[in-house]
């Protein structure tokens, strides 16, 4: 096939790779139609600097390669959110060839918004009429060769989900793109008072335009007081004329709702006759499944329920199985490898036996662990019920700077914080996913709480599982606050005001789930894998260094001169050394305990070692300590950037250490 | 009564009402335009406890709306 293509580009240099850009609202199944689109020719990156995912693929029709970038999914081309940014300044400076909307059939005209505001980007449009059954289903009779004929734009009625339609979806963008001439949609309408506005700022910004950008385009944008445009535009041109344009804008500061009213009506009139609505409203399976979904007290029951099943199923196939089989084969590879590596010096040895195979051990444990999870969460998100979780949690979340879909992933962090952070991809905007991302590692995961409940009642006997409770609670409450502290502190404050579609329910499309979980999980090996194994490795070498004794190794050199911040807290070198060791993972904590204390009266010698206060303290630090190795990777995978993660871990050290020394000299002056 | 302009918090649920005006910058307009929810459109409140969200049928989709947005669409 790629002979084919090759030999192609030589028999026709004019031949340059054609870019189709698909946008569409959310909930119209667009990942769909690009999964169909290019199977498992995807690449899942971000855009630049940004952690908003951009998918790109391609796929060959009649002898020609098509890229595909699919456009983040938007309700419309204003700029009030990164990813409206992000899709109009693609469509705008990279002028795919051809632009395909997805459109969701059952529910046409507010779909068509969209495009009525992609048309006077001048660019050629096909309208995929995706989800037919549904609207088949709802009532809707769409005739979609009358639609067509009323705008001008090739309309494809699909089933994305059973692959109907995608073969003449391809087919009308190798047609169109062969032919850009014959394109000829119809110009929306627009009410003749606000076109006669429309002139008059074009008359003024006539030749100050920068190439790129249609003018009545521009001039639209004026007027909708668009704040991107408004910036560009207050730059290109001279005083005179921005002044003139300024007072044009505000003899017409409501214009916004003429325009908007404007489109509708342009669509109810492209519609009429295409489109038949069911008469009486039928109440559909949604509004009866959302009658306890969403409900105030039933829904979070509901919502509990579903997380707590989907935690249980992920922990007890995922990672017990997993857990077990380690524990049974990971010895034995251990000294079967070690009985290969005789002839290579001590610390080789070491190096592999201690530092690479628990690092891949910890990969193959996290692996398993999280394909289970994507599953469940990838089922979740294509029923719909992401969105009702975003509902329910909204009045609780936005009080510190977040949407209600933030609560997923820290309520996965509770099991564990590498799906909790990865699991932020379902949060809507750039800066609500940072934060959330920043956050998770507030929330002690499960081997967090393990280690607390183990060590709780050896300090604190019948009043064990309040401190454990408390220190839980704790946590939460430091987050609370770091939330409304981050929300303060990172520019560009949004309007947490909540506007938000419900989508219908609908049955679970394997092939979109299992696209999903593959995306997801090539992303972590590919990212997270290599940090994970170096970071085992260089925390190996700490402990074995120079004497191939933790005792005497650098990491107890750390530890010891560390120590005059363990004395503000009660703590010995030893236990600071274990609170380093948990940043391996969360669950060596009391193995690397083991280890230092050295005693085989563990429980008294630990009692003898920390008094009440300083175990106490032991436990805050520990529960808001820095996130181990595999947290941090996928920190620093999905919010790209070195420095937020860096900044993240080191917040956490303060925080975690403070609140440490806070509590000891609390304690130590009430107990 | 029953003709009274009403901010749309105040529409009981199983109740239709027809948009009037909102009450809002360029940029809730837009993005409630983008949602389906403009001045005429016919809206029909699904679910409204008090101090929720509120939830409507619009265009044939269901949009969630927190109660401050709704409280600046006012429908009669």
């Amino acid at each position: 096939m790629k002979n084919q293509i090759n030999t192609d580009k030589v028999q026709n240099p004019k031949l340059r790779p054609i870019t189709i850009a698909l946008v569409g609202q959310p909930n119209v199944g667009k990942s769909t139609v690009f999964n169909m689109m290019t199977g498992m020719n995807q690449h899942v990156g971000n855009w630049p600097g940004k952690t908003i995912e951009k998918k790109t693929g391609t796929f060959n029709y009649n002898k020609t390669t098509y890229h595909v970038v699919d456009l983040p999914g938007i309700y419309n081309l204003t700029a009030n959110s990164l990813e409206e940014v992000i899709a109009r300044d693609f469509i705008i400076k990279e002028r795919p060839n051809v632009v395909v909307a997805v459109v969701n059939a059952a529910a046409l005209e507010r779909n068509l918004y969209l495009v009525s505001e992609l048309i006077p980007l001048k660019v050629p449009i096909i309208i995929a009429l995706n989800m037919m059954d549904v609207a088949k289903r709802e009532g809707h009779r769409i005739n979609p060769e009358l639609l067509e004929k009323a705008m001008g734009i090739k309309v494809v009625p699909m089933v994305a989900a059973k692959n109907k339609g995608v073969d003449e979806l391809m087919h009308a963008i190798d047609k169109l793109a062969h032919r850009v001439e014959d394109y000829k949609h119809v110009q929306p309408e627009i009410r003749p008072d606000l076109l006669a506005v429309l002139n008059d700022i074009q008359a003024q910004i006539e030749g100050f335009v920068p190439s790129d950008y249609p003018k009545d385009w521009v001039a639209l944008k004026l007027l909708e007081g668009d704040k991107a445009v408004t910036q560009m535009m207050k730059e290109y041109l001279e005083s005179s004329r921005w002044n003139a344009v300024q007072d044009i804008l505000r003899e017409h500061d409501d214009a916004m709702l003429a325009l908007v009213s404007s489109r509708y009506e342009w669509i109810d009139r492209v519609v009429k006759g295409a489109v038949e609505h069911p008469k009486a409203r039928q109440i559909s399976r949604t509004a009866k499944l959302d009658r306890f979904a969403t409900h105030p007290v039933w829904g979070i029951f509901i919502m509990l329920g579903i997380l707590a099943t989907a935690i249980l199923l992920a922990k007890r196939i995922g990672l017990k199985t997993t857990w077990d089989a380690l524990d049974r084969y990971l010895p034995i590879a251990k000294t079967g490898i070690a009985s290969l590596l005789t002839n290579f010096p001590s610390w080789i040895r070491s190096m592999v036996v201690d530092g690479i195979i628990p690092g891949i051990g910890i990969l193959i444990v996290f692996t398993v662990f999280l394909t289970m999870f994507f599953v469940i969460l990838g089922i979740l998100e294509d029923v719909g019920y992401l969105a009702r979780v975003g509902y329910i949690m909204h009045r609780f979340m936005h009080r510190i700077g977040l949407y209600g879909k933030s609560f997923l992933p820290l309520c996965i962090g509770f099991a564990c914080n590498v799906p909790g952070v990865m699991g932020t991809r379902v949060v809507e905007t750039e800066r609500a996913r940072l934060m959330t991302i920043l956050l998770t590692p507030f929330v002690p995961c499960i081997a967090q709480t393990t280690t607390t409940v183990i060590l709780a009642p050896i300090f604190f006997g019948a009043l064990a599982p309040l401190v454990v409770v408390g220190l839980i609670l704790f946590n939460i409450v430091v987050l609370g606050l770091s939330g409304i502290l981050l929300n303060r502190v990172l520019p560009n404050r949004e309007h947490l005001e909540l506007i938000m579609e419900l989508p219908l329910y609908q049955w679970p499309n394997p092939r979109t789930i299992g696209i999903y979980v593959w995306q997801r999980m090539k992303h972590f090996l590919a990212k997270a894998g290599t940090v994970i194994v170096a970071a085992t490795v260089v925390i190996w070498a700490l402990s074995y260094f120079p004497h191939g004794n933790i005792e005497t190794s650098i990491l107890a050199s750390i530890g010891r001169f560390l120590t005059p911040l363990g004395e503000l807290m009660g703590l010995n070198w030893k236990m600071i050394v274990v609170l380093f060791a948990s940043f391996v993972s969360k669950e060596s904590t009391l193995v690397s305990m083991g280890v230092l204390v050295k005693d085989p009266n563990f429980v008294s010698a630990l009692q003898a070692m920390l008094t009440t206060p300083a175990a106490l303290a032991f436990l805050v630090t520990h529960m808001l300590f820095i996130p181990c190795i595999t947290t941090f990777a996928v920190i620093l995978g999905e919010s790209r950037s070195w420095k937020w993660a860096i900044l993240c871990v080191a917040y956490l050290f303060v925080v975690a250490f403070g609140m440490g020394i806070l509590v000891y000299q609390i304690a130590r002056l009430i107990i | 009564m029953n003709k009274e302009r009403i901010p749309l918090t105040e529409l009981p649920a199983g109740k239709q009402a027809q948009v009037e005006i909102i009450q809002g910058g360029n940029n809730l307009i837009g993005r409630l335009a983008g949602v389906g929810i403009t001045p005429g459109v016919e809206v029909t409140m699904v679910q409204n406890f008090r101090k929720r969200p509120v939830i409507v049928n619009v265009r044939y989709t269901q949009i969630a709306l927190g109660r401050s947005v709704a409280s600046k669409i006012y429908v009669k």
